[in-house]
C-alpha cells in the first residue's frame, strides 16, 4: 500500500454498488473493497461517505468490512510489453490471471499489467544531449516492443524541465529509470519506461488535424462504398448474426493500421479466443509480420463484471491515444458500444437516477460522444502526426435502430455501416446495407483514390450506387406488375446492378483469396462490372435482345472473378477486362453484320 | 427489511419460517450496517413482524458431485427428485460458479454430425458451442431436440455424449417425454436430469440451470467427458427472473424485464466452452420459446446476442408437415467456419451452404413475387427457383424423425437439387466443386 492510502468500513452493499465511510476520499478514487480486495471506484461524495462501483461481484461482502482509499483514479500502465497481450476490462493480464488462477478468474486477483522482470533493449534517442529541454511527450528513446512495433519512450505528458541524464543503450526492465529530469522547481524527477495515466482523462496533443487518408479495410463495400479515414469515428450497427463482429475482426486483420487495439466489451469469449489463436498465424498484408505483434486486445466477456465492462472502453482508448502519441495510426474496434451503455444504465440504476428513455440515463448521449471525441487525427508533442480511428459496433435490441444508443451515436459518428438482417439471412456478406449506411469521407477519400489508384473512382463509385437505386426502384415495380412490363433496357439495368451486388460488394470474410482486396482490386472489379454494364446498354440500345446479354459467361465470371485472383494477380484480373471488351465487340460486329433486330 | 443483523454478507441465502411453520426462501440484496434487506422469492404475503422466524444460511446454493450424477433427476438445488437417496460426496461446488477466463479458452471447431441436414449441412455444430432452438408454442422442438441427443456424434467416431437436461417450468407431459425418450434409446445411464415444473416453485427455476451447468462441468472437466446440455425452456427462466426483478424493484428495460437480462443470460450461456489442457466440452443445446412467435421479443434477441448462432423453426413449415420445421434464414451457426472443408467434413461444404443459402433467399423472394402477380406471370428463370425451393423444402430440410443423415448424403443431396440450374447460376461454387460434383445436364 502507499503512504496515500487510507482506510474506512464498509457501511452498504447493493450489488456492484457499495457505500462507504472513508473519510478524505476523492471523486474517482480507486478502493479496495472488503477481505476479499475488490476493486471498485468512487463515483459520488456525500461528506465522509463514498458511493463505490466494484469491477467485482459483491456477493459475500459483509458491512463493517474495511474499505481502503487508494489515492489515484482507475488508471492504465503504459509502457513497453502491452503489443500481443490480452487483458480484462481494468487492463488486468488475463495471461498471467490464468497461470495464478487457473481456467477461471478468481476474485480480488491484482496482477500489474505490464512484466515487471522483463528486459528490453532501450535505444536512446540520439538527438537529445544531457542539458536539453524535455516536456511531455518527448520521444526519449526507442524499444522494438515486437518486431512490427517500435515502442518509442516518452516523456509522461505533465513532465517538463532539463535533461540531466539520459540513459546509455543496453537491457533494462521498465521500472528501471532511463532518464533524470530537474524540473523548473529545482525537483529531480527519474523517468522510467513506463507510466501510469488516468482512464477518464483524454491524453493532451499539440492540436487536432483534419483526417486527410482513408483507412484501407481491403473490404469493398467500406473502401469504396462507404470510406473511413484514419482519425475518424464509425459504427457498425446491427441486429444479432448480421454481421457486426466480423466486420471488426476484418478491419483487425486488414487494415493499414501500425496498432490495432480490439475491445471486446460484452461480447462472446470465443470470439476473443478466434482473435489470440489466428492473428499469430496470419501475415500483416503490409508489413509482412504477424497480425498479433501489431494488436492488443481488451477483454470484458458478457459474463464477466458489469462494471468493468463500462470501464474497458476508456482502459482501451487510453492505451490507444498512447500509441498515437508515439506518432501511429492506431484503430480501436469496440465490440459493443450498446454493451457499455448497458452498464452506465446498470449504475445509475442502482444509483436511483431517474432514467430518461428505456431506462437509460440522462448523461447517455453525453457520454458517448466524450468517448468517440477521443479519436481524430492529432499533432503529437513530440513524434509527429498520429491518429485514433475508433469504430463501435452497436447492438439494437430486436433490431431497431430508433432505440437511443444508436440514435445517439448516429449523430456523433461520420461513418455509418448499417447491417441489414435481409442480406445476411441470404448470405450476402458483408451485410452492409448501401441504402442506409453513409460516409461523411467520400470527398476527401476521392483525393486519396484519385492520386494512388484511378482519377475514375469517384464517378465509377456513383454510376455504381445509381445503378443499385435504379435497381430498388424497378424491384418495386416487378412486385407490382411482374418482370414481364420491364423493358430489355431496364432488365439489364437490374443485371448490371446484380452484378455490382454479387461481384463487388459481396466479399466472404472467410474466403482467402477475397478476404483482403487491395484498393487496386477493389477498383478494378467496379470498374469492369460498371463496363459490362456500360458497353450492355449500349448493345442494347441499337437493338441486341437483353437475353443475348445474359446468356455470355463473361457474368458468372464477373461474379466469380473476385474469387479466382489474389490483390497480387492482377494481371490475370486486367485480362479479363481484355476478355469482356472483346466478348462486347464480337457481338457488336456480329451484329452490325446481321443488321436488322430479330425481336425476342 | 431485517434489522440489526449485523455481518450477513451480501447474496446470503435466508430461509424464512411463517408463523404456521411454512418455508419460504429468500435472499440477501442490499446489506447495510444497520438492516438487511431480503427478498422473498414466494413473497410476503401474510407474513407478520411477530411470528415470522429469518435464518441466514451463512452459504450460497452448493451441489454435491461423484460419478453417481448419471442416471439421476433432481430439482433446481440439487436435491433428488427421483425418491432415491442424495448424493454423498466430498466434493461440492458452489452452483454461481465463475467467469471462465478468455485467454484459457480454446477455439471450438470439432464438426458434430446431428444427422440433421439442415444443421450439418448449412448451421453446423461443434463441440463446445451454444446453439438454441428457437420455437414456438405447439413446435416439434422437444422432438428435433430428442433426436439430436440420440443422433449426435463426431464424424467418424462412436463416442457418446454425456447429456445434462435441465427442464425449467416445463409441463408433466415434456418432461415425462424426455424421460421416456431416454430410456427408450438406452442413453439414460449417461444422463443427468435437472428437472423444475410449471408448478414447482419459480425460484427454483433461476438456480437450476446454474446447478445444471455445475454438474456439466464437473463431467467434463473433472471426468473428461463431451457433454451436451439440453435446457427447455429458457423463456420460462426469463419469466421468473423477471417476476423477481419486478418485486425488487429493478429498473425495467425492455417488456418489463429488467436490464440485467443480458447479463444474466450471459452467464449461463458462457459456461459453455472448450478450455485449454481439459478433454471434456460443454456444448449446449438451449429451448427457447419465442412468445408469439416473435423472434424480436427480448428473450429471443438476448439470447441470439449472446449465443453463436441460433436454429429457428418455423410455423408455416410445420404446418406443410415437415419435419423438422427448420427455417434455415434466420438461422445460422457461427462456429461452422472452423468445423467444416476439407480436413473436417468436405472441401466443398462451405461453398455448397453459401449457394444453397443464395438460391433459397432468391426463392423466397420468387415465392412472394408469386404470390402477387402469380406463378404463371413469372419467367422461366424465376419458377426454376420455386421448383428448387418446393423440392429443397420437402427433401432437404424434411426428413425423418429416426433419419440419420451422414454429412456426406446431406452434401449429395444438396447438390442434386442444386444440379437443377445452370453451372452459371452458381456462381458461389468453385469451378473445381462443380466439375466434382456437378450433375445437372447444362
Ligand atoms: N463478411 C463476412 N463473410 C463471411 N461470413 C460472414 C461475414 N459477416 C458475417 N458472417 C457470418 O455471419 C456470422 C455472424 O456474424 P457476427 O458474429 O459478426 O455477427 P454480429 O453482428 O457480431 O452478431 P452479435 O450481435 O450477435 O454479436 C458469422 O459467424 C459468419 O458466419
Ligand atoms: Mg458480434
Amino acid at each position: 500500500m502507499t503512504e496515500t492510502s487510507r482506510t474506512g468500513a464498509i457501511r452498504d452493499i447493493n450489488g456492484p454498488i457499495v457505500t462507504v465511510d472513508l473519510p478524505g476520499a476523492r471523486s474517482g478514487e480507486q478502493v479496495k473493497i472488503g477481505e476479499l480486495g475488490l476493486f471498485g471506484e468512487v463515483i459520488s461524495l456525500a461528506g465522509t461517505t463514498a458511493v463505490v462501483q466494484t469491477y467485482e461481484s459483491t456477493d459475500g461482502v459483509r458491512p463493517g468490512e474495511i474499505a481502503v482509499g487508494l489515492g489515484f483514479p482507475l488508471s492504465v500502465e503504459l509502457g513497453p510489453g502491452l503489443m500481443g497481450g490480452i487483458f480484462d476490462g481494468v487492463q488486468r493480464p488475463l495471461e498471467k490471471i490464468a497461470l495464478q488462477s487457473g481456467d477461471y478468474i478468481r476474485r480480488g486477483i491484482s496482477v500489474p499489467a505490464l512484466d515487471r522482470a522483463k528486459q528490453w533493449e532501450f535505444t536512446p534517442n540520439e538527438a537529445l544531449e544531457p542539458g536539453a529541454t524535455v516536456s511531455g511527450g518527448l520521444v526519449l528513446g526507442t524499444v522494438q516492443e515486437t518486431l512490427t512495433v517500435k515502442h518509442r519512450i516518452l516523456v509522461p505528458p505533465g513532465v517538463a524541465g532539463e535533461l540531466e541524464e539520459l540513459a546509455p543503450a543496453g537491457d533494462y526492465d521498465i521500472e528501471a529509470s532511463i532518464a533524470r529530469v530537474r524540473t523548473a522547481k529545482g525537483h529531480i524527477l527519474k523517468l522510467s519506461m513506463y507510466h501510469r495515466w488516468p482512464v477518464r482523462r483524454p491524453r493532451p496533443y499539440l492540436r487536432r488535424d483534419d483526417g486527410i487518408s482513408p483507412l484501407i479495410t481491403g473490404q469493398r463495400v467500406i473502401d469504396t462504398f462507404f470510406p473511413q479515414l484514419k482519425g475518424g469515428k464509425g459504427a457498425v450497427p446491427g441486429p444479432f448474426g448480421a454481421g457486426k463482429t466480423v466486420v471488426q475482426q476484418q478491419i483487425a486483420r486488414w487494415s493499414n493500421a501500425d496498432i490495432v487495439i480490439y475491445v471486446g466489451c460484452g461480447e462472446r469469449g470465443n470470439e476473443l479466443v478466434d482473435v489470440l489463436e489466428s492473428f499469430p498465424q496470419l501475415d500483416d498484408p503490409y508489413s509482412g509480420r504477424k497480425l498479433m505483434e501489431r494488436t492488443l486486445l481488451v477483454a470484458n466477456t458478457s459474463n464477466m463484471p458489469v462494471v468493468a465492462r463500462e470501464a474497458s472502453i476508456y482502459v482501451g482508448v487510453t492505451m490507444a491515444e498512447y500509441y498515437r502519441d508515439m506518432g501511429y495510426d492506431v484503430v480501436m474496434l469496440a465490440d459493443s458500444t450498446s454493451r457499455w451503455a448497458e452498464a452506465l444504465r446498470e449504475v445509475s440504476g442502482r444509483l436511483g437516477q431517474m432514467p430518461v428513455e428505456e431506462g437509460y440515463p440522462a448523461y447517455l448521449a453525453s457520454r458517448l460522444a466524450a468517448v468517440y471525441e477521443r479519436a481524430g487525427r492529432v499533432e503529437t508533442y513530440g513524434a509527429g502526426s498520429g491518429s485514433v480511428t475508433l469504430i463501435g459496433a452497436v447492438s439494437p435490441p430486436g433490431g431497431d435502430f430508433s432505440e437511443p444508443v444508436t440514435s445517439h451515436t448516429k449523430d456523433i459518428i461520420e461513418t455509418f455501416w448499417a447491417l441489414s438482417k435481409e442480406l445476411a439471412d441470404a448470405r450476402h456478406y458483408p451485410s452492409i446495407d448501401w441504402v442506409t449506411s453513409f460516409s461523411g469521407h467520400v470527398h476527401t477519400a476521392a483525393q486519396w483514390w484519385h492520386k494512388e489508384v484511378d482519377p475514375n473512382w469517384e464517378r465509377r463509385r456513383t454510376a455504381a450506387l445509381a445503378l443499385l437505386a435504379r435497381d430498388a426502384e424497378l424491384s418495386r415495380i416487378v412486385n407490382l406488375v411482374g418482370p414481364e412490363a420491364l423493358s430489355d433496357a431496364q432488365r439489364w439495368e437490374l443485371e448490371g446492378a446484380s452484378l455490382i451486388k454479387e461481384g463487388v460488394l459481396q466479399q466472404s470474410a472467410l474466403d482467402d483469396v477475397d478476404t483482403f482486396c487491395s484498393p487496386q482490386k477493389q477498383f478494378a472489379l467496379l470498374d469492369i462490372a460498371i463496363t459490362i454494364y456500360t458497353s450492355g446498354a449500349e448493345l442494347i440500345a441499337i437493338g441486341v435482345p437483353v437475353s443475348e446479354l445474359q446468356n455470355l459467361p463473361i457474368l458468372a465470371k464477373m461474379r466469380r472473378i473476385k474469387s479466382m485472383y489474389t490483390s497480387d494477380q492482377m494481371d490475370q484480373i486486367q485480362a479479363f477486362r481484355a476478355e469482356v471488351n472483346s466478348a462486347m465487340e464480337e457481338i457488336r460486329i456480329e451484329y452490325a453484320k446481321q443488321g436488322e433486330p430479330v425481336l425476342s | 427489511m431485517v434489522k440489526d443483523a449485523p455481518g450477513v454478507a451480501f447474496g446470503d441465502r435466508v430461509r424464512i419460517e411463517d408463523y404456521a411453520g411454512g418455508i419460504r426462501n429468500g435472499q440477501v440484496i442490499r446489506a447495510a450496517d444497520d438492516a438487511v434487506l431480503i427478498l422473498v422469492f414466494e413473497g410476503t404475503d401474510d407474513l407478520d413482524l411477530e411470528r415470522t422466524w429469518v435464518r441466514f444460511l451463512d452459504e450460497p446454493v452448493e451441489i454435491a458431485l461423484s460419478p453417481e450424477l448419471l442416471g439421476r433427476e433432481f430439482n433446481g438445488l440439487g436435491e433428488p427428485r427421483d425418491g432415491r437417496p442424495p448424493i454423498l460426496s466430498n466434493l461440492r461446488r458452489p452452483v454461481a460458479g465463475s467467469a471462465i477466463n478468455p485467454a484459457a479458452r480454446t477455439y471450438p471447431r470439432e464438426f458434430i454430425q446431428t444427422g440433421i441436414s439442415t444443421i450439418d449441412g448449412l448451421n453446423s455444430l461443434v463441440r463446445g458451442q451454444k446453439l438454441p432452438i428457437f420455437s414456438g408454442s405447439g413446435l416439434p422442438h422437444n422432438r428435433l431436440a430428442a433426436q439430436i441427443v440420440r443422433q449426435a456424434k463426431l464424424k467418424d467416431e462412436d463416442t457418446s455424449f454425456s447429456v445434462v437436461f435441465a427442464a425449467m417450468g416445463v409441463s408433466y407431459a415434456d418432461a415425462k417425454f424426455f424421460r421416456d425418450e431416454f430410456a427408450s434409446s438406452g442413453v439414460l445411464r449417461n444422463v443427468v436430469m435437472f428437472i423444475n415444473l410449471a408448478d414447482d416453485p419459480p425460484v427454483e427455476r433461476l438456480t437450476l440451470p446454474r446447478t445444471a451447468l455445475t454438474a456439466a462441468e464437473y463431467l467434463a472437466y473433472d471426468l473428461d467427458r463431451h457433454v451436451l446440455v439440453v435446457m427447455t425452456d429458457m423463456t420460462y427462466y426469463a419469466e421468473a427472473l423477471r417476476e423477481v426483478a419486478t418485486a425488487k424493484g429493478d429498473v425495467p428495460a425492455r417488456k418489463g424485464y429488467p436490464g440485467y437480462l443480458y447479463s444474466d443470460l450471459a452467464e449461463i450461456y458462457e459456461r459453455c466452452g472448450r478450455i485449454h489442457q481439459r478433454h471434456g466440452s460443454i456444448t449446449m443445446m438451449p429451448v427457447v420459446s419465442m412468445p408469439s412467435d416473435d423472434i424480436t421479443h427480448p428473450i429471443p434477441d438476448l439470447t441470439g446476442y449472446i449465443t453463436e448462432g441460433q436454429i429457428v423453426l418455423s410455423r408455416e413449415l410445420h404446418n406443410q408437415g415437415i419435419y423438422p420445421p427448420v427455417h434455415i434464414s434466420p438461422s445460422l451457426s457461427r462456429l461452422m467456419k472452423d468445423g467444416i472443408g476439407k480436413d473436417d467434413t468436405r472441401e466443398d461444404h462451405p461453398r455448397v451452404s453459401a449457394q444453397i443459402y443464395a438460391l433459397y433467399a432468391r426463392a423466397q423472394e420468387t415465392r412472394n413475387l408469386a404470390s402477387i402477380i402469380g406463378a404463371d406471370e413469372l419467367s422461366e428463370r424465376d419458377r426454376r427457383y420455386l421448383t428448387f425451393a418446393d423440392a429443397f423444402d420437402a427433401r432437404f430440410v424434411g426428413q425423418g424423425e429416426s433419419e440419420d443423415r451422414s454429412i456426406e448424403a446431406t452434401l449429395n443431396l444438396a447438390w442434386e437439387l442444386m444440379s437443377s440450374f445452370p453451372r452459371d447460376m452458381l456462381t458461389r461454387l468453385k469451378e473445381t466443386d462443380l466439375a466434382k460434383y456437378y450433375t445437372g445436364t447444362d
